[in-house]
């Protein structure tokens, strides 16, 4: 399984992971999980807009991903903005459904633009994957301390700055769905984007372990979903997905916050008081 | 322009209408480098929105806020009243702290010593060694009263904003903290502006007093604005002002009684 086209799903997969556990970091950290659907969803019209005009999937997914990031932007108020996502969601989903009828295409490769098929990647898409990845991770290293401030701390980060944050951070999300979405699909992307930073959450308790521990999440559910997709040829939105709740939940069941608050508690009280 | 060394803010007249009712009316008052000044006033009395003009986040409809300029690092330092801290985030105080230092920097920040001692060093300060290392979400309000206080201070702020920092304390940390800020007010040279709509936490530590009511403000020491005469004007109608056992309590009169032109008005402290 290491031949033919395999280096090439194997590399494409490795960098996905990689971009969409650092992403996910502050995907979880802003509680954006449905913004971190709803991009990739409404993504699924610009590809099908791009194979019905005949461009590059690559092209129409990370258009429509934009559009999606700046859609949410605008249209939600400050503070609670699932209202405004389902908008941006619902308007971006229209257009897909339209495309879809439009367009002769096959129905495998909706399926896969869904649930995503990472046998498939090619050579073609190896060095935009590669460019994006590159993009993704400096903008997260630049953007990394104003970004964490406001996120964990929003009441310090306001006016034109926040706002300007905020933007950033979802065109992060728009970059990494164009990349991920060829590989594990629009409807999965939970399972790269938020499944592995919600476990490593639980488990480490500082950020920047959070964040190692979720890109190693990421690297070991799409690592193994990818083998397990090519030794039984079941689709690997099938793996991703149950391996990625599998890990959320183990973490979470690992950790319930009754047994390691209380333990914690216990311990810094009592140093406290001798 | 900027404020020299020895003050910390200059407000100017500052007047502010909001949905068409005027919230601030000419506030100007002064706070001088070192000193601690109760903002105090209640529900809706216009305090935080004076914070918010102070910080640039709500621009007056007429007036002007002057701030101390310091090269290099923020001048004011601010703690919110209400903050949400999401239990679950994997970010200790520690590390709320360190941001303040240099939060609005770009990059990676690179492990750095000098960081970590003055992080550790405000955590000290403040009294918040003990928690710094658990999830800054997870601790008590009171705990996370003050990574929040370090949070503004890390960064040598010359004017330091507290709203309603006392609102979730006890009466025991209520005055540890006030202690610290005291402190804090004296040993850096800062100028602190704390509200409250209780002043009485605040008047062991408390060098001068902005009280607002209905917008308008009058500013002096304790013993020149807390007065029936001068609250009585500021209200509008009369009140009271009882002093027991080193407490005050200011209690509004019957409205009925209320005399506008009465003759023994005192001017001095507005
Ligand atoms: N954006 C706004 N639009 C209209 N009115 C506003 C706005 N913001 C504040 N106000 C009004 O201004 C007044 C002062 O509000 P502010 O929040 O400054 O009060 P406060 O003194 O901080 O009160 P509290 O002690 O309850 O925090 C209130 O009556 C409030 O309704
Ligand atoms: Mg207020």
């Amino acid at each position: 399984m290491f031949s033919g086209t395999m280096p090439d799903a194997w590399i494409v997969g490795t960098m996905v992971a990689v971009v969409g556990g650092a992403i996910g970091f502050f995907v979880v950290l802003r509680g954006a999980a449905f913004a971190a659907h709803a991009i990739p969803s409404g993504s699924f019209a610009g590809a099908a807009g791009a194979t019905l005009v005949g461009v590059s999937t690559l092209l129409g997914l990370g258009l429509f991903a934009v559009l999606g990031a700046f859609g949410i932007a605008g249209l939600s108020h400050r503070g609670r903005r699932d209202v405004g996502t389902a908008l941006a969601l619902v308007l971006l989903l229209g257009l897909g459904a339209l495309f879809v009828s439009l367009s002769a295409e096959p129905a495998s490769s909706i399926f896969a633009l869904l649930f995503g098929e990472v046998l498939a990647v090619g050579r073609g898409e190896l060095l935009p994957t590669a460019a994006l990845t590159a993009v993704c991770l400096a903008a997260l290293a630049t953007l990394w301390r104003p970004l964490l401030l406001a996120s964990a701390l929003p009441e310090a980060v306001v006016g034109a700055r926040a706002v300007t944050l905020d933007l950033a951070f979802l065109l992060l999300v728009a970059l990494a769905t164009t990349m991920t979405v060829p590989v594990v699909g629009t409807t999965l992307i939970f399972s790269v984007l938020v499944a592995p930073a919600a476990t490593a959450r639980s488990l480490a308790g500082t950020p920047g372990r959070a964040l190692s521990l979720s890109v190693i999440t990421a690297l070991a559910i799409v690592w193994s979903a990818t083998a397990l997709a090519y030794l039984t040829e079941w689709p690997i939105g099938f793996f991703v997905g149950s391996l990625g709740a599998a890990a959320f939940l183990a973490a979470r069941l690992g950790t319930s916050p009754a047994r390691a608050g209380g333990s914690r508690r216990g311990s810094r009280s009592s140093a406290a008081q001798s | 322009m900027s404020l020299g060394g020895d003050v910390g803010l200059r407000v100017q007249d500052v007047t502010v209408e909001l949905g068409g009712r005027r919230v601030l009316d000419e506030v100007r008052f002064e706070l001088p480098a070192g000193t601690l000044t109760g903002l105090i006033g209640s529900n809706g009395a216009g305090k935080t929105t004076l914070m918010r003009v102070i910080l640039g986040q709500l621009s007056p409809t007429r007036g002007a806020v002057l701030l101390p300029d310091v090269a290099g690092h923020r001048a004011v330092g601010y703690v919110p009243q209400k903050f949400l801290l999401d239990p679950d985030m994997p970010v200790r105080g520690r590390d709320l702290v360190a941001l303040g230092l240099d939060g609005h920097r770009l990059g990676f920040p690179l492990p750095n010593r000098e960081r970590r001692r003055r992080v550790a060093e405000i955590l000290r300060a403040v009294g918040a060694e003990a928690v710094a290392d658990e999830r800054v979400g997870r601790l008590s309000g009171g705990e996370q009263q003050r990574i929040l206080i370090a949070h503004a201070l890390v960064s040598r702020p010359r004017l330091l904003l507290l709203d309603e920092p006392l609102a979730n304390l006890d009466l025991r940390s209520a005055r540890e903290v006030v202690d610290l800020l005291a402190r804090v007010a004296r040993e850096q040279r800062v100028a602190v502006l704390i509200s409250a709509h209780e002043m009485n936490a605040l008047l062991p530590a408390m060098d001068r007093v902005i009280y607002l009511a209905d917008g308008r403000a009058a500013c002096g020491t304790a013993e020149e604005v807390v007065r029936p005469d001068v609250l009585s004007r500021l209200y509008g109608h009369r009140v009271e002002v009882i002093r027991v056992g080193g407490r005050v309590l200011v209690i509004a009169g019957d409205s009925d009684d209320a005399e506008p032109s009465h003759p023994h008005h005192h001017d001095g402290a507005f």
